[in-house]
């Protein structure tokens, strides 16, 4: 009996950690999908499967974030759009160095998420409807600058970056992801304003009258989700060769999928990077798979739907299962 | 029952509370008051300024477009009731539109037989929605996020992303039907609704127990409501109101059109949202206002058929749509707030 219960403890808490499962799933794929189709595992597919899952990353944290908080953010979309065209519009049509052009659209980017949270933190009106706003404001000026036509001026150092490798199958895009997740982690986990964010987001009350200040946070955070959002629009664009106006227009499902995927909670305070890191590959290798076993594309959207109500699920359970186990050793 | 609930919380009590001495301030300062004046400015501006604005045909797409954005914010308000939302609402009405469609033009059912099966379908949609809800204990956020993949997802695999063109041409006819040379019968139909919910919420009992549960769930469940039957309900209503939308959308065109409603039916999401928050429904819930939904779709289309007219870029408006809802969340929390201090609510 007792041995059993150490086991029992010792699963748990390795299934307590929020990437462990996904991380089995993505393994068992990569190995079931290469049984099936050897070419899935080509220097070629390797590139194009990273390529994808740096931009996706990169999205998903700007998300994340905010989950963090206990909020979200539908306008994260629009403004990675907008500091897409900012980008590759500067470049084309004033003549702006490159190094400046991409200075100003991550600029956008953090001015953009800030202005969201201040208005959330100063009216504590629901994040849903300001960012609701702020996906249509950031949307219109961008089809109002660029009339919905793209900008196709991409100089060639930024196209070399979107598709250029740094060694085999390993593109350059992946050196900005592996960077915002390195921070990501290190801010969550080491910094102060990463442990405010997860306290503000567990228990706003708690974390208020533990002198967190929760206004500056809430704008930090939105500020930081901006950020991203402003990185992933500029790696799109430097990945799609192309300064699309439609850039950003379907992030709102995967942007939630994958912090969801990794575990984190929805109602704020717990959030992993690792997790959504196996987030976004899971999905990535899925909608791989589905082109490679020539299924309807349109069929990444039911799968994208179902893994979220699977997760959303297993989540619960382990939270279930966790609050069971902490009962027994109580009573015990 | 519906007494003591008027009693004992202040977000169910009326607007209007006819013989107390803030009684008029409390209407000069209500949302629908503000929001008819609003439109009274605008409407009279737009018709002395522009050429163009109150011609027959102006009217009538106006009207037209009031009638579809009305259905649709209705369709949202009924699940912001309960604090809960639904992020689906534009794939449920793509989904509903094409099996009206399908119904009509591959089946050969008559149009009004396929109609109520089309409603009927979008209550189902709303229930998978209500019941996953209710059964996950996970905010509705998630779980519509996921089912509007889903929805959108398998109607696209369904059809091939192909559009039904083939409707009876009766359908096309209703569409750019003109009453006296400008009221448009979807107008109309979007009216009876609002009639229709306007007497729901005030008077049948599941109405009330809407209300009750949205303003405080526990409360409600204390007092005997079986607070889980009664969210699924008010997804089914979303999904009921949904199917209209889409129906609506589809006598306009004349087609039923997968793209109708953009990527995943989200071009639906601003709409679905302006109109109740415009009109004063609370997304905390507890708290609709029908007639404010209807005033707020109106709103919105005069200023939007006002800027067009004067040339201002399609694009520009979509931007001044985003600022209108800002605009009003920060009128209504002022509002909220004079109230407070004068001690009205």
């Amino acid at each position: 009996m007792r041995q059993q219960n150490s086991t029992d403890g010792r699963l748990t808490r390795a299934f307590d950690n929020d990437w462990i499962g996904p991380g089995i799933v993505t393994l068992a794929a990569v190995i079931g999908i290469s049984l099936f189709q050897p070419a899935f595992l080509s220097s070629f597919n390797i590139f194009v499967l990273i390529s994808a899952i740096s931009v996706n990353m990169v999205i998903a944290l700007g998300q994340l974030v905010i989950i963090g908080v206990g909020q979200m953010n539908l306008a994260l979309g629009s403004i990675g759009g907008l500091a897409a065209i900012s980008f590759i519009g500067l470049i084309e049509k004033q003549g702006v160095p490159v190094p400046v052009a991409l200075a100003v659209a991550l600029g956008i980017g953090v001015a953009a998420g800030m202005a969201g949270g201040y208005i959330i933190a100063r009216t504590a009106i629901s994040a849903f409807i300001i960012t609701l706003a702020g996906l249509q404001v950031f949307k219109g000026i961008n089809l109002g600058i660029t009339e919905a036509q793209p900008f196709y001026g991409v100089p060639d150092v930024v196209k070399a970056f979107g598709t250029g490798s740094v060694l085999g199958p390993l593109p350059w895009l992946m050196v900005p992801m592996v960077i915002c997740s390195l921070g990501m982690w290190y801010l969550f986990n080491r910094m102060r304003i990463g442990r405010h964010i997860l306290a503000l987001g567990s228990n706003p009350h708690a974390a208020e009258l533990s002198g967190i200040d929760p206004k500056a946070t809430i704008i930090w955070a939105h500020g930081l989700s901006g950020l991203l959002a402003a990185v992933a629009g500029v790696m799109l664009a430097a990945k799609l060769q192309i300064g699309q106006p439609t850039i950003g227009d379907d992030w709102l499902i995967s942007s939630f999928a994958a912090p969801v995927i990794g575990g984190a909670v929805l109602s704020g305070g717990r959030v992993s990077v690792g997790g959504t890191f196996f987030g976004v590959v899971i999905i990535a290798i899925i909608t791989q798979a589905l082109v490679m076993f020539n299924i309807d594309p349109f069929a990444v959207q039911i799968v994208l739907g179902a893994l979220i109500l699977w997760a959303v699920a297993i989540n619960r359970l382990r939270e279930v299962r966790i609050a069971r186990v902490q009962a027994r050793g109580a009573s015990a | 029952m519906s007494q003591s609930l008027t009693d004992g919380d202040p977000a169910l009590k009326p607007a209007v509370v006819p013989g107390r001495s803030s009684g008029g301030l409390r209407l000069l300062l209500s949302n629908e008051f503000g929001l008819a004046v609003l439109i009274a400015l605008t409407f009279t501006t737009f018709a002395l300024t522009l050429s163009g604005f109150t011609s027959p045909f102006s009217l009538f797409t106006i009207g037209r477009q009031i009638g579809i954005d009305t259905m649709i914010g209705f369709a949202m308000m009924a699940v912001i009731v309960t604090g809960g939302l639904d992020l689906s609402v534009g794939a449920i009405g793509v989904c509903c539109a094409m099996i009206f469609g399908w119904l009509v033009q591959v089946l050969g059912l008559p149009i009004f037989g396929a109609i109520p099966v089309t409603v009927l379908f979008g209550a189902g949609l709303g229930f998978i929605n209500g019941y996953t809800v209710v059964k996950s204990g996970v905010h509705s956020f998630i779980i519509t996020l996921a089912s509007m993949s889903i929805f959108f997802g398998v109607m696209i695999f369904l059809t091939k992303a192909n559009a039904f063109n083939g409707l009876p041409p009766e359908v096309q006819v209703f569409g750019k039907m003109k009453l006296f040379k400008t009221i448009s019968p979807l107008l109309l139909i979007s009216l009876a609704v609002c009639a229709a919910l306007a007497v729901f919420y005030k008077v049948t009992t599941l109405g009330r127990q809407m209300l009750a549960t949205g303003a405080n769930p526990r409360a409600a469940q204390m007092s005997g409501i079986r607070t889980g039957a009664i969210v699924v309900a008010c997804h089914m209503l979303t999904g009921g109101l949904a199917a209209l939308a889409g129906l609506l959308v589809t006598a306009r065109t004349g087609a039923s059109v997968p793209s109708m409603a953009g990527h995943l039916g989200q071009d639906w999401l601003l709409p679905a949202f302006l109109a109740p928050v415009l009109g004063g429904t609370l997304l905390s819930g507890g708290r609709v206002s029908v007639i404010g939904t209807l005033l707020g779709a109106v709103f919105v289309n005069v200023m939007t058929s006002g800027l067009l007219l004067m040339r201002v870029g399609e694009f520009w408006i979509l931007a001044s749509l985003g600022i209108m809802l800002l605009v009003a969340v920060l009128a209504d929390r002022a509002r909220q707030q004079f109230l407070t201090t004068k001690g009205m609510i």
